[in-house]
């Protein structure tokens, strides 16, 4: 089998490819979107323990 | 026996594991999808009656599993948290919600495209298709839901009841082929019984199923453990943990 015969999926390379090709960009998505959720939550828990901190700090300056 | 359980539902345990489980399931989840995709699409031999367009069922069949498989799993953590009043179950509930969306979504999707060429349409008001239809709005519903209140905890409760309730449509979902004269072609992979599709068409499906699971397994931890940032965002083991790192 050569690679444009492949390609053609026996006449159903449109079906067959719009098929892979969605399936590839929503699991790649889920993965994307799922790593900045956890990024955005863990910047935003430094920066409240940063402000924690620093108002402990100006409470008891010792 | 039962301390393994509340480490495991401590959030501070909790977040430290889903980050060491996470790339045991991610990386063998991408091998495996390489594999199964190349033995769908180049060593699987072309079906004798749907010729090249059967290979959509390896990516649509994993993603109609998976569709049912998360929303089960969605509502026992559910009914776990609001049973036990556990966190982290709300956590895991709230996380899956999303994912399985875009699992209905793709097999709602592929599942059309497959039927243009094969039925001649891409819609059809055929109890399976329209019962998948019903899951992703519960999806959405559940999602609308917990979006619609500020307190974490009444989302949870509130939205519990509701994915609860939905699960009567999973064995809709899953028997409609064989309970009504469907359209859908009925199963052809049975943990039971003999399998009515060849060896050399199969293994790639099976392969893929693993990896969709795998898969879906490495997000949720990703979405887990931001979920338990969000819940934890006042507690001092994250304020120390946040200022180590």
């Amino acid at each position: 089998m050569n690679l444009s015969e492949f390609l053609h999926m026996g006449g159903y390379a449109p079906y067959v490819w719009s098929c892979y090709g969605l399936t590839a960009i929503v699991l790649v998505g889920m993965e994307w979107a799922g790593r900045r959720q956890l990024q955005l939550a863990q910047e935003k828990a430094r920066r409240r323990a940063q402000m924690g901190a620093q108002m402990a700090v100006a409470e008891n300056p010792s | 026996m039962w301390l393994w359980f509340y480490q495991l539902a401590s959030p501070p345990h909790a977040y430290r594991l889903l980050g060491l489980w996470r790339p045991w399931l991610l990386w063998p989840a991408i091998a495996l999808m390489v594999i199964g995709v190349y033995g769908g699409l180049v060593m699987a031999p072309a079906d004798y009656q749907q010729k090249d367009a059967f290979r959509i069922i390896y990516v649509h069949v994993p993603s109609a599993s998976l569709s049912l498989m998360v929303y089960v799993m969605m509502a026992v953590a559910a009914a776990i948290g609001l049973i036990w009043r556990m966190k982290l179950a709300h956590a895991v509930a709230a996380s899956c919600a999303p994912l399985g969306a875009w699992f209905t979504v793709l097999a709602l999707v592929t599942g059309s495209i497959w039927g243009k060429p094969m039925w001649g349409t891409w819609w059809e008001w055929d109890p399976r298709l329209t019962s998948e239809l019903i899951l992703l709005f519960l999806y959405l519903g559940y999602m609308a839901l917990r979006a619609s209140f500020d307190d974490i905890q009444r989302a949870d409760r509130a939205s519990a009841i509701l994915a609860i309730v939905g699960v009567v449509n999973v064995p809709i979902v899953k028997y409609s082929v064989e309970w009504w004269n469907s359209l859908h072609q009925g199963p052809s992979i049975s943990v039971t019984s003999k399998s009515a599709i060849a060896g050399s068409m199969v293994w790639p499906l099976l392969v893929l199923l693993l990896a969709f699971v795998l898969y879906f397994g490495a997000i949720l931890c990703n979405r887990v453990r931001g979920e338990i940032l969000l819940r934890e965002r006042n507690t001092a083991w994250l304020a120390e943990s946040s200022l180590k790192s």
